[in-house]
Order: C-alpha cells, then structure tokens, then sequence
C-alpha cells in the first residue's frame, strides 16, 4: 500500500499545487516540496527499515496488486525491488532538486509548472515500480504528456520544434512496445490459457526464435529511444537545451534511466535468448554511442547541448554493460545510472546557474569565471572530475565496474568504450578551460556568485557524488539480489547435457559465479 | 401490433411523439426555452424507456425490427449523445438571430432515423431509418442560412447523400434479384447456400458498400467531409460526426454479423483497403490543415479507418472494441466540438488556429477540457481513447491482421502532430491581451460548461477504469442476435 501512496502523493500534490496558486503565488512552491520531501522520506524509511539480510531470500520488498481490468487480466500491481528502490531514491532526490531550482527560475504559470514536475516524477515512479506489462505502458505515456508540456511552455526559444520532437520520437517508439507487449500477451494467453499482462506470469513464456527477436525489437525500440542509443538519439540534445533547467535535470537524470531500466526489468529477463544473439550488435551500438558522443560533446558551444551530447557518451557505457550479461557489468550500470543522475543533473544546473546571470548558454561568451565566482567554480570543478570519471567520484566507480565486465564478454569493443574515457577527459576540461580559467573573450558583465539556496542544492549533489565514489557498497549490496535476479535466465541449466555445437564459454572465476556462453542452437532454461 | 410490440418500440415512439409535440408548440407559441426543454425531456423518456426493456434475449418484430443488447447499447449511447449535442446546442442557438426552435424537430427526426437503422433486419426499415436521417441533416446542415458556407456546404451534402442512397438502393435490389429476399436473415441463408458469391450479389454489395461509406465518410467515398464539417453550425458538426455515423456503423455490424460477410476475402479485402485508405489519407491530409475543424473532419475520417481495423476481425471481440471505440470517440467528439461551439460567436465559429492562441491562459478550464479532448483522440493514457486503441490493436494482434495494425500504429504517431499542434496553439503566449470576444449569460455559458466538464470527467474516469463499460458492453453484447447465432 505504502507504493501506491508514493503516486498518489505526488498526483494529488500535482493538482493540489495547481489549484492552489489561486489563492497564494508561492504556495504551489511549497506544495511541491512538502510532497516531495513526504515521499523521498517515505523512500529514506522503506530503505533504512529494510536490513540487507531480508535481501536474500527473495529480492523483492514489498508488492501490492489489485485488479484492475480484471476482464483482460490487467491489475494495478506495484512491487519493489533493491533496483527500484535505489532508482526511486534517485527519482526523489533529483525531484527535490528540480522543484529548488525552479524556485527562482520559473516565474509565470507557477501552479500548472508544479503539476507538470509532479506528474512526471509520479509517471516515473510508477515505471519504476509497476509489475504489469499494460500498467507500464500506461506510466510510460503518462510521463510524456506533463514533460512535453514542461518543454513547450517554459522552455528556450526553439521550444516548440523541440517539444514535438521529443513528443513523437518516445511516443512512435512507445507504441512499437506497446505491440510488443500484446504480442507477448496473447502468445503466453495462448499457450495457457490464462490472458495475463503480470510481468512474473509473463517471464515464463516460451517463444519460438523469431518471435522473441521480433517482440525484444519492439522493446527495444522504446527502450533506445529513450536511452538513447546513437541513430535513434537526435531528440536529446535539442530537448535537453530546449527544457527549462528543472526539465532539463529530470530529462538527463531520470527519463533517460527509464530506459536502461527497462533494459534489465524487461528485456533481459523476457527474451533471454535473443538479447544474446543481439548483445555484439547492441555493445556495437554502445560503443559508437559513446564516442560519437564525445566527438560531438567536444565540438558543441552551447553548454547546455554539449552536457546533453556526454549524456548520449555515459548512456553508451549503460547498453554495453547491459549486454554483457555479468553481474559486474550490471553493478557498473546501476551505478552509472545513478551518478549519471547526479553528475550530469549537477552540470545542467550550473548551466542554468550561468544563464540565469548571463543569459546566454554559448560557452564563447564566456571565461574567467573562475576568479569572480570561485565557490561555482568548485562545484563545476568537482562535477566535471565526476563527469571524466576521476577515481574517488562516482561515474569512475560505474565506469570501471562496466568495464571490467564487458571486457569479459568482448574485449574489443571494450578497448573502443575505454578510448571513450579519454575523449571524456577532453570534452569535461573543455568545459573547465572555457568558462572558468581561459579569460574571456569579449567584455563580460558582472557574475554574482552561489547564493544560499544555489549553494543548498550543490552541496547535497557533491556529497552525494563523493559518498558514491568513496563508498558505494550500500548501493552495490541493495542492487545485487535485483541484478542476480535479472541475470537467473543467462545462466545455461546444468540438465542440459545436450549441448553440442559451437560454443564460446567464458568463466568469471574472479568475484562472482556467472557463467556466460555464446551459443547457437542452444535453449537457455530458466531456474 | 402487440403491447410488448410497442414497449419494445417505445425509444423509436417518444421521440416521433416528442418531434410532434414540438411542431405543434412552435405553431402555437414560439420559445427557444420550451422548444428546448421538450427536446430534452422526450430524449431523456426515451433514454429512461431502453431500461423497460427485457433484453435478455432479442426480441423481433416481424418482419422489420429487432430490438437485442446490442441495439439497446447503440440507442442508449446515440441518445446520450444527442441530449449532450442538443445541451451544447442551446447556447450556441441562443445568441443567433434566426429561428431556431425548428432546429429541435430535425435534431429529434434525424436521431430517430439512426435509431431505427440500429434495429433494422431488413432493407426497407434500413433505407427507411438512413433517409429520415439524412433529409432531417440536409437542413440541419444549411441550417444558418445566412453564413457564407453554409449553402454550400448544405447543397454538397444533399447532392452527394441522394446519389449515395441511390447507390444503395441499387445495390439493395440487386442483392434482392439475387437472394429473392429482402431481411438480413433471409439473405444469409440464401447466400449460405452458394459456394462461390455470384457477380450479381458481389456487384450489389460493392453498391451499398458505396452508400455506406458514404455515410462513414471513409476514403474514397470522403470528399464531402472537410466541406460539409466547414460548413455546417458546430453541433450540427458533432452529430454528424457521431450519432449519424455510429448508426450506419451499428448497421454496418449486424448486416455483416448476420449474413457472415467475414467469410469472403473479396469483401475482406475491400474492407481492408478502404479501413488503410481512410488512416492514411484522413490523416496525412489533416496535417496540411490549418482550420480546426476540417483538421478535426479529416482526424474522423481516419477514426473511422481504426474502427474498421477492429471491424476487420469480425469476432466478438472485435465487436466489443468498435464499441468500445464508439463510445470513446462520441464522448471525445462531442468534447471537442462543443469547445468550439462554446468559444463561437454570432458571424462565424471559431474554427481559425489564432481562436485557440493562448487559450490555457484566457480560459484555463476551457482549454485544458479541449487538451484532453485532443489527446484522447491521439490515444494517450488517462483518456478513454487510450483504451479504446488498445482495445482496437488488441483485437487486431489477436486476429493477426498485422498489416492493417502496422498501419494504425503509424498513423496514430502521424496524428499525434496535429493534435499536438492545436495543443501547442493553446498553450503559446498570446502577443496582445485577448479579451474573450463576446460575454455569454452566466447561466447559459454555466450549461454549457457543466456539459463540457461531464463529457472530460468520463472521458478521464472511463481512461482510468475502463472495467465498468467494458463489464457493461459485455454484458449487453451478449444478447447480440446474431452472435449468440454462430
């Protein structure tokens, strides 16, 4: 139950803060950030009441279900896990952050703003934590809808072109999922009988090859989308510098994880057997992502648009550990998922920082910051580290976890991802070099510096960042059950003695005991 | 005929009763008021008399009528909506000059006609119930005479309505050459018989797919659409829009139902085509639209084209989801056009992209029930429409008509940027400060809106939990006549 009160505190805060701002401007503020605080709380207490030692029975926490359309075998059934508790931890605390610095930046339609935020972060919550193939889907639209709106109405000049874009290149894909989703439905209805869109009756659908394929393309056309992936990326950059900063901090922080989450809950468990055939095609794509991304990163002058281009970099290092199938591999992409948030939330906030005082977001009009601003300085200091992936922070944490399990699985394309890390160092000093050390190249106006609340939001970000980077074992104990469990299907059964053919197994005997195989012909059981 | 003879006709009778009672009232004294409140009162009667009704099993009335579940479903949601139309009506009547009070009597005729072309089994009560209702629209659409396209619009209708009817009733007596029969019965058990369909039957229902496509106004039988929606006042609009086409639908339904037409892969594939052409070309020509309401006809035309995708599976299912889809898209079209008939005024309707600029800033509550009027017809969640579709490419995933399914998927993003474009009208930033144009009474804008705000409180509560209608369509389906047959 304590699930569901998560959504409706943030939908009904949502409305609350709309109606509100009749009778007091400023209340929709505070409404937003009471309810807010009431469900990053409620997400604090689920955490710190949970002792790992519950983890290892069963890897899920809590689960509510109540039938929904029960005539299509659709119910409203919430269940959480290690993985969506840390991404919920993720979603609240950046939620927090959005509604802080949009207290001084959004001055019209202050109600309609708190309701967009809210529904997106209720939206996202709900794809975090729903277990049922129509209710996902349904999460999944409903966050579109208020984060287009956050885009076209309070967004940069060229709002509008990227408002739609953004609009029709997640909806477009949604809807191929939402074919894959009914495909699954009524093959698993078939086989038994019983027409059910619960994701655990689901997972144990046997498919025939060409059908898996086909329905983990439909998936996966949502989940690249969003991610992105690189040919399917052009709606990032301009959304990302189009969006307010609070839509900007929600778009790289959190949409962008909706993907890689669907990534390990749905397309890993669900078509086992084709993800493997894909996996070289996908790391592929992970690897062009990531230093296509760079390449572009370093080659932008918008600040805002060249922080979205290291978005589509780091998202590269999220599909390649994905693919790996490795428990490694996956801990690295939790990880990243969550200092990805936090890093790259952080550098559009100092962006907007600057173009609140400047406005202006080309970084040719910038430099010197470094002397008149030194407290913003150190906090872009300590987030571009974080952004290259500079040991002590943690993206390097994600980053070499990814690494070193993707290296298992193919040490090719791991040698290009790594190449990757060293273009990341030169995009983030970029930033550094331009707008705060070299001096300026034209006459620059005065630059007040952090004030209180500025400085309010930054500093939890850093602790956040350092903590990740100096200690993340509580992250990686509360991810593992979850990644194990994602992982279960890729683990060939022992029975199987009849495996003949050629075959590639590669052993990790370092840390852990996954077993990883390329095969052809084979059929992988589930536990 | 018999006492339960004319309860079971007892909708079809109130209303003719209720056009009468009118027609004498205007003779003897004319009031927008009374004229209203009749109208109201004879489709609430009629509304309240469907619940006498056993409809456990269908009931017929030899050897024109059958009254079922299904037909019960079809009247009680045609009834609704014109109440809803003539509510919006009222307030769009009382600022115009001309007389409006007969526009009631055609509202009543022409929801009578749909009635009874819902209940027909045969093709004299079929032709009987489309011509009530198309001569009833021929005025209705010319109704105010002194607009500038109105005319137009009114005679484009008449002209291509009775060649349309001419075309049905020749197909009508070819198919009767053929089977020597003229009820849907009669004629499934004659064509049950043929192997193969003779060209006579083929040819005779090639024609009276014509006059029914006319009327569902599907590619290429649309010419008229754009024009005519143009044309017409913005109730008038609605109620083409749905009560007229969910008539011949439900017609379209039982007629196929009944005689098995799902049989043969010459009139499948008809469909198939025609259901394609009507996406495609509803929406792709929508896109170069910039008058909202020809965007909002051509977005019809392609409605009707995923309707006929979840037609195209000829099961129960696929009937339930047309059904389904029905009764989404009545609630989201009459939404839509009643915004617009709300922001008209005396000379035109607002129907120019520049009425909507900065609409969520004037008049937030209008345009938010206008936002999700238009999501709803782009099929996003929360809104009845989004389950509507699912219900439609639910259907047509089970059935495995991947093509046409493809098909709606695409378009369903193609239409996405129209409606995403009016949307984005609203919200922008109007560059002078717009007063609303004219002050309707308090009372009259306060009907108007509670009707408005209803219509989005199902569209949001049906989107949310669609277990109740759909318990509700199962239900009433399940007495369907020709379903329980097979």
């Amino acid at each position: 139950m304590i699930l569901v009160w998560l959504i409706v505190i943030l939908m009904a805060g949502g409305l609350l803060a709309w109606l509100a701002q009749r009778w007091h401007r400023a209340s929709p503020r505070w409404i937003a950030l009471g309810s807010v605080l009431a469900t990053l709380g409620t997400t604090v207490y689920l955490w710190l009441a949970m002792p790992s030692a519950t983890l290892g029975a069963s890897p899920w926490l809590l689960q509510y279900d109540l039938p929904w359309i029960p005539q299509w075998g659709v119910s409203f059934s919430l269940a959480l896990d290690g993985l969506s508790l840390l991404m919920l931890l993720l979603t609240f605390f950046l939620g927090l952050v959005a509604i802080l610095i949009s207290w001084k930046e959004i001055k019209n339609k202050v109600g309609f703003f708190h309701f967009n935020l809210l529904w997106v972060l209720a939206g996202i919550t709900g794809v975090f934590l729903t277990m049922d193939l129509f209710l996902f889907y349904f999460f999944w639209e409903v966050m579109l809808i208020p984060m287009y709106f956050m885009i076209g109405i309070w967004g940069h000049e060229n709002r509008n072109y990227a408002a739609y874009k953004f609009f029709i290149f997640t909806q477009a894909s949604g809807l191929l999922m939402l074919l894959a989703i009914l495909g699954l439905y009524f093959i698993h209805g078939s086989q038994t009988g019983t027409y059910t869109f619960n994701y655990f009756a689901l997972l144990n659908t046997a498919l025939a090859p060409e059908a898996a394929l086909l329905l983990m393309f439909g998936f996966l056309a949502a989940f690249l989308v969003k991610l992105p992936v690189v040919p399917f990326h052009s709606w990032l950059p301009d959304a990302h510098s189009e969006a307010p900063t609070a839509g900007s901090v929600i778009l790289a922080g959190l949409l962008l994880k909706t993907g890689a989450y669907g990534l390990l809950r749905f397309v890993l468990p669900l078509f086992p057997t084709a993800a493997v055939e894909f996996a070289p095609w996908a790391m592929l794509l992970g690897v062009i992502g990531i230093i296509y991304g760079a390449i572009l990163a370093f080659s932008q002058t918008d600040l805002k648009r060249l922080v979205a281009y290291t978005s589509v970099s780091h998202m590269g290092f999220v599909i390649l550990g994905v693919f790996a199938f490795n428990e490694l591999a996956l801990q690295g992409v939790v990880m990243q998922m969550i200092t990805h948030g936090l890093s790259t939330g952080a550098l559009f906030i100092l962006a907007g920082f600057l173009y609140e005082r400047l406005h202006t977001r080309d970084i040719r009009l910038m430099g010197g910051f470094w002397s008149k601003a030194p407290k913003m300085g150190v906090v872009a200091l300590v987030f571009v580290m974080a952004s290259l992936g500079l040991p002590g922070l943690g993206n390097f944490i994600a980053e070499f976890l990814t690494l070193v399990g993707s290296w298992q699985a193919n040490n090719v394309l791991t040698i290009f991802a790594t190449i990757g890390l060293v273009m990341a160092t030169a995009y983030s000093l970029r930033i550094m070099q331009k707008v705060f050390y070299e001096p300026a190249a034209v006459e620059q106006p005065e630059l007040p510096d952090l004030t209180s609340r500025e400085m309010l939001i930054a500093a939890p970000m850093i602790a956040g960042i350092l903590w990740l980077g100096l200690y993340p074992q509580p992250v990686l104990d509360l991810a593992k059950p979850s990644v194990q469990e994602q992982l279960q299907s890729f683990v060939p059964s022992v029975e199987n003695k009849t495996i003949v053919g050629r075959q590639t197994a590669f052993t990790t005997t370092t840390t852990d005991t996954v077993y990883f195989q390329i095969t052809k012909g084979i059929t992988y059981e589930r536990k | 005929m018999s006492v339960n003879d004319f309860i079971h006709l007892m909708p079809l009778l109130i209303l003719t009763v209720g056009s009468l009672v009118s027609m004498l009232v205007i003779s003897a004294w004319r009031n927008h008021k009374i004229i209203y409140v009749i109208t109201a009162v004879s489709f609430v009667a009629a509304f309240a008399s469907l619940f006498e009704q056993r409809v456990a099993a269908p009931y017929t009335i030899e050897p024109l009528f059958v009254m079922d579940g299904f037909s019960a479903f079809y009247i009680g949601l045609m009834l609704i909506t014109a109440l809803l139309i003539s509510m919006l009506s009222y307030a769009y009547f009382e600022q115009r000059e001309e007389r409006k009070e007969e526009y009631y009597i055609l509202l009543i005729l022409s929801t009578l006609g749909a009635c009874v072309m819902v209940i027909s089994k045969h093709f004299a009560s079929f032709f009987l119930g489309l011509e009530i209702l198309s001569v009833a629209l021929y005025s209705l659409i010319a109704y105010l005479r002194t607009r500038e396209r109105s005319d137009e619009a009114g005679i484009k209708y008449l002209i291509l309505a009775a060649f349309s009817s001419a075309f049905l009733l020749f197909g009508m007596a070819l198919v009767y050459a053929a089977t020597g029969t003229m009820t849907f019965a009669g004629i499934a058990t004659a064509i049950a018989a043929f192997d193969r369909l003779p060209l006579l039957l083929i040819t005779g229902f090639g024609m009276m797919i014509i006059g029914i496509g006319f009327k569902l106004s599907v590619v290429p039988f649309h010419m008229w659409t754009p024009d005519v929606y143009e044309g017409a006042p913005a109730p008038v609009t609605a109620f083409i829009a749905t009560v007229s086409k969910g008539g011949v639908l439900g017609l379209l339904i039982r007629f196929f139902m009944e005689v098995d037409g799902f049989r043969y892969p010459t009139l499948i594939l008809i469909f198939t085509i025609i259901a394609i052409a009507s996406m495609f070309a509803g929406n792709l020509l929508a896109l170069m639209q910039q008058n909202v309401k020809r965007i909002l006809a051509y977005s019809s035309i392609s409605h009707l084209g995923y309707l006929l995708v979840a037609f195209l599976a000829g099961n129960q299912m696929g009937v339930e989801a047309i059904t389904f889809y029905l009764v989404a898209y009545f609630i989201t079209t009459v939404g839509a056009f009643g915004v617009i008939a709300m922001l008209s005024d005396k000379d035109r309707d607002a129907e120019r992209m520049e009425d909507f600029k900065g609409l969520l800033w004037r008049r937030p509550w209008t345009a938010a029930i206008f936002t999700a009027m238009l999501l709803s017809l782009a099929g996003i969640p929360l809104t009845a429409g989004f389950v509507g579709k699912f219900y439609i490419i639910a259907t047509g995933v089970n059935t495995q008509l991947w093509l046409p399914v493809a098909i709606l998927v695409l378009n369903s993003v193609i239409g996405l940027y129209y409606y995403i474009k009016i949307i984005a009208v609203m919200f922008q930033q109007p560059e002078a400060a717009m007063e609303p144009r004219r002050q309707l009474r308090p009372s009259i804008y306060m009907a108007s809106m509670g009707t408005l705000t209803v219509l989005a409180l199902l569209l949001i509560g049906i989107g949310v939990y669609p277990t109740a209608l759909i318990n509700l369509i199962t239900t009433l389906l399940h007495t369907f006549s020709t379903l329980t047959l097979r």
